[in-house]
């Protein structure tokens, strides 16, 4: 800052924005009060309420030149606080590094929804963006009347507002704000969560004018994590806090009848918290509480063993009444145009309970002082976990503070919120700040999980091998059977366990893709939950909610037919694809992977070891991906490699290509892992895959070979999601490639060995 | 019964008094108060809670303290500083490797001990010296280009 200091005569004049008694002849072009009434209507030393029409809700400039920018929701492992940063930096024209980005803490942000949905840039940052354009235009005006030069002969640079003509006629942000807070209205559309929206009268830059948004910054946050100096939520500590673990029944829905807790006597700090079936403890130290979770005499009620077997499944989903059953889209006359097809393609699809199995299992630390709960957690919705843990405990909201802390990455609604409630109870209970890590078993075994489902295609064709009507209807269980979020007791095991019933809603959903078949028809069913409370496998959001089933059908089906009218998959889905976007990511992939256009399957391979290509593509809330998938295939182990991905990726404007990348690469992964290996197993009693054994993920030894990345940048549209719609084609694009290379079509997810054997035999 | 364990933990000695059994994460972490490793597993399955035991790599969850005798023990916050920081961290830092990070500890404590035994691995014995190590993110991609840039950087 020193070398703005000659610039005295501003400085001073800035105090006045501050009600400093000094006053400054500021020339004839504007009068006092109009630089007083601009300065008090603009800045003031209070901060405002904290709501979601306030400016300074969002951004606040330091006495520093530095600029805060706090944000109602969070970075979950993508890097979205380097493009919020972005994004901010470049509306107010500030260098980025001048940026800090706050995430997820109730006390210093709104509540605009958490991670959810990959909304993180296309609402969240669509508000930060207004949010910052709003705050520079504010700083303009005043800096018109503290330099008596109109705002539209001024320029901003680096936080400096000078006159366009004259440089020596500065002055800075900080000099005019800094420190203070704005006081400025926004136009607030009284909505909470992801459509939240306040902008103000300011217009954003035109796209053309970006330099900071757009370009591949990399993240300040990964050299403390590597040196460990960043405390993620399970190393945060608070004086006299102790450690809790919890007790789970072997069979799900029993509930304790009798608890010893003479058991546990001889652990220091040892105690029990039982209400109804909520049964945990706490100790001194860890590995007390974790001992006494172990010694812990418990009888448990008789329960009927709640589940299917397993291998009945997919049966029980198929003859469950559906709670209810719902077309979300349909043209044409479906039904009469099947009758006239001269021929009828049929195929169903399965897809198994998966789950979150977050890298750490879930964390959270819960104080009550004074009245005033605080929760250090790594949910990914922490206004919704204040909400939660306010009705849990019978507190005020406003007495109730979330930290977001850096955890494990969370992909949806994973064991985070249940815990921040069950260390609630705990600690309240106790009346000691209570640090409650889950155990692996809870982390995999008890998160709830990303539904199961059919999924029922019909197509039929004409004799010239034209679609004429197309039916898609999924079946399964609900995407809603808890929500979203831990902000009631209805929706977390700490109330389950507490006597609140589950109330299952009923949510899944269609295909996203733009095929125009004349009589065209998609729907969706969903059955009841297998147990109506505390259940191991009560379904929620798990990345990209019910996407990757649902794709992994649709697109599947339309290979099929492809093949059947012994049609090029590419070839054929641009027969019918209408939007243009659409188009151009599929031959984006297509280009890129060299595609070599011919019907699937390939005949000219024997031997062992077999090679195929596939494609996938869909659409998801605005985003669209296309994904050609090269896989090696063993025939006698039934081993597939997912060799090589060529991903074509159109997200809107690109807010900074590098770490789309990552978060591209990342989804590949995780679908290959979700494709090839993930299924939650369960017996009778509960869920029986509890840890890395049971439950598998992709090894390092299996990652592709190749993930090339085709970014497609629109920076003239807003942006939209890519936290999740890349991991949406993976499963179709694989399965499309095995039969590209087998001519078998596998239609059960995971593709496990044994069953990739089994169908090739 | 608890007993008195003195451990040199990144060059410093520690003595604490805990029960035996007692996995020496939960003394790295509960009584010295490091920030790292993590518990992942507690079962040996996921590498999140790796150190060196001597320079092996060890699973400090499944590793009782009784079995820890004199070994000088090494945490990823005694690898190296930003000062003077270990090939891997600096890898790590280039490459842009992490998601959530959670996984960090387990895969440079387990890559950091692989490089110093063995110069210029290929990629296949690099990925056979990670396999089982676990990153539920999947960030497998820039995992294996951050090695391959540290075993260059090793020589
Ligand atoms: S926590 Fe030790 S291997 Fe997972
Ligand atoms: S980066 Fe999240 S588990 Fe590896």
């Amino acid at each position: 800052m020193t070398k703005f200091e000659k610039t005295s005569s501003f400085s001073r004049r800035s105090l006045l924005l501050g009600g400093g008694a000094l006053v400054v002849s500021i020339g004839a072009a504007i009068s006092l009060e109009t630089v007083l009434s601009i300065g008090q209507a603009y800045a003031q030393g209070a901060k405002p309420p904290l709501t979601p029409d306030q400016l300074s809700s969002y951004i606040a400039v330091n006495a520093d030149g530095s600029v805060s920018a706090y944000f109602g929701k969070m970075d979950m492992g993508h890097g979205l606080h380097v493009a919020i940063g972005q994004m901010v930096a470049e509306e107010l024209d500030v260098p980025f590094k001048a940026v800090k980005v706050i995430m997820g803490d109730t006390a210093t942000s709104v509540n605009q929804g958490g991670a959810s949905g990959s909304t993180g840039i296309q609402f969240g940052g669509k508000q930060m963006r207004m949010a910052a354009a709003e705050a520079r235009r504010v700083l303009v005006e005043m800096a018109a009347g503290l330099l008596s030069v109109p705002a539209d002969k001024l320029t901003v640079n680096d936080g400096m507002v000078s006159a366009t003509e004259d440089k020596s006629k500065r002055i800075s942000y900080a000099q005019m704000i800094g420190g203070k807070y704005f006081n400025v209205q926004l136009d607030w559309n009284k909505q909470y969560g992801n459509p939240l929206y306040a902008p103000g009268k300011a217009q954003p830059k035109n796209p053309k004018d970006h330099k900071i948004v757009g370009q591949p910054i990399k993240r300040e946050d990964v050299a403390p994590k590597v040196f460990c100096q960043e405390d993620y939520c399970t190393d945060v500590k608070v004086p006299g806090m102790v450690h809790g673990r919890m007790i789970r029944p072997d069979v799900a829905g029993s509930v304790p009848v009798k608890v010893d807790e003479a058991s546990i006597k001889d652990i220091p700090g040892a105690r029990v918290v039982w209400d109804k079936g909520f049964l945990g403890v706490v100790a001194d130290k860890e590995w007390g509480a974790i001992q006494a979770a172990a010694k812990l005499k418990v009888e448990w009620s008789q329960a009927q063993p709640p589940f299917p077997e397993q291998a009945t499944l997919y049966d029980h989903i198929r003859k469950a009444t559906a709670r209810k059953s719902q077309v979300d889209k349909e043209n044409g006359n479906v039904d009469e145009a099947f009758k006239s097809a001269a021929k009828v393609i049929e195929a169903e699809y399965e897809w198994p309970f998966q789950s979150h199995a977050s890298m750490g299992p879930a964390c959270a630390l819960v104080e009550i002082k004074d009245g005033n709960v605080t929760c250090w957690s790594g949910t990914q919705k922490s206004h919704f976990v204040q909400q939660g843990l306010a009705a849990t405990l019978g507190m005020p909201l406003d007495k109730v503070r979330v930290i977001f802390k850096t955890s494990p990455g969370s992909y949806g609604r994973n064991d985070a919120d249940d815990c921040a409630m069950d260390a609630g109870v705990l600690a309240k209970a106790v009346g000691k700040p209570v640090r409650l890590q889950y155990t692996r078993e809870e982390g995999t075994g008890w998160d709830p999980k990303g539904p199961a489902s059919i999924h029922k295609a019909r197509a039929g064709v004409d004799a010239s091998g034209k679609v004429v009507a197309y039916e898609f209807i999924s079946k399964g269980f609900s995407r809603v059977d808890v929500g979203t979020n831990g902000s009631k007791p209805l929706d977390t095991l700490a109330g389950h366990t507490q006597g609140v019933a589950l109330k299952s809603g009923d949510g899944f959903g269609v295909p996203a893709e733009s095929y125009a078949f004349d009589h065209k028809r998609m729907g969706w069913e969903t059955i009841p939950p297998l147990l109506d409370r505390s259940s191991p496998l009560r379904s929620a959001h798990l990345r990209d909610p019910v996407g990757p089933q649902i794709h992994f059908a649709s697109e599947s089906f339309i290979d099929e037919v492809a093949a059947a009218v012994n049609a090029d998959p590419i070839e054929f889905r641009l027969r019918h694809i209408k939007e243009p976007r659409d188009v151009a990511v599929i031959k984006a992939a297509a280009e890129k992977a060299k595609w070599d256009t011919r019907p699937s399957p390939r005949k000219d391979q024997t031997g062992a070891k077999v090679s195929g290509r596939g494609i996938a593509y869909s659409q998801r809330n605005g985003t669209r991906v296309a994904i050609v998938a090269e896989v090696d295939i063993d025939r006698a182990s039934g081993k597939i490699f997912a060799r090589k991905f060529t991903v074509a990726h159109d997200c809107g404007q690109i807010i900074n290509p590098d770490g789309l990348v990552k978060c591209i690469e990342g989804n590949i992964v995780q679908g290959i892992s979700r494709t090839l290996w993930e299924e939650v197993t369960f017996d009778r009693k509960s869920v029986t895959s509890v840890d890395w054994i049971s439950y598998p993920i992709l090894d390092i030894t299996e990652t592709p070979a190749e993930v090339n990345v085709v970014l497609i940048n629109h920076p003239e549209l807003p942006p939209t999601g890519a936290g999740e719609p890349s991991i949406r084609p993976v499963a179709a694009a694989i399965a499309n490639a095995i039969f590209d290379a087998t001519g078998v079509r596998i239609r059960r997810v995971p593709f496990s060995p044994d069953r990739v054997k089994a169908a090739l035999s | 019964m608890s007993q008195k364990f003195t451990l040199t933990v990144n060059g410093q000695a520690h003595t604490i008094e805990a029960d035996p059994d007692m996995p020496l994460l939960y003394a790295l972490r509960d009584d010295i108060g490091l920030n790292n490793p993590k518990f992942g597993c507690g079962l040996a399955q996921c590498g999140a809670c790796t150190v060196h035991l001597d320079g092996q790599p060890t699973r400090s969850c499944a590793t009782p303290l009784s079995a820890v005798g004199k070994a000088k023990i090494t945490t990823l916050a005694g690898l190296g500083t930003p000062e003077k920081p270990h090939p891997l961290q600096t890898a790590y830092i280039e490459e842009q490797v992490p998601q959530c990070g959670y996984c960090i500890n387990g895969w440079i404590m387990t890559a950091a001990a692989f490089l110093s035994d063995k110069k210029k691995p290929s990629e296949a014995e690099i990925k056979d010296a990670l396999s089982g190590v676990k990153c539920r993110c999947g960030t497998h991609i820039s995992i294996l280009k951050a090695v391959k840039r540290a075993a260059t950087m090793m020589g």
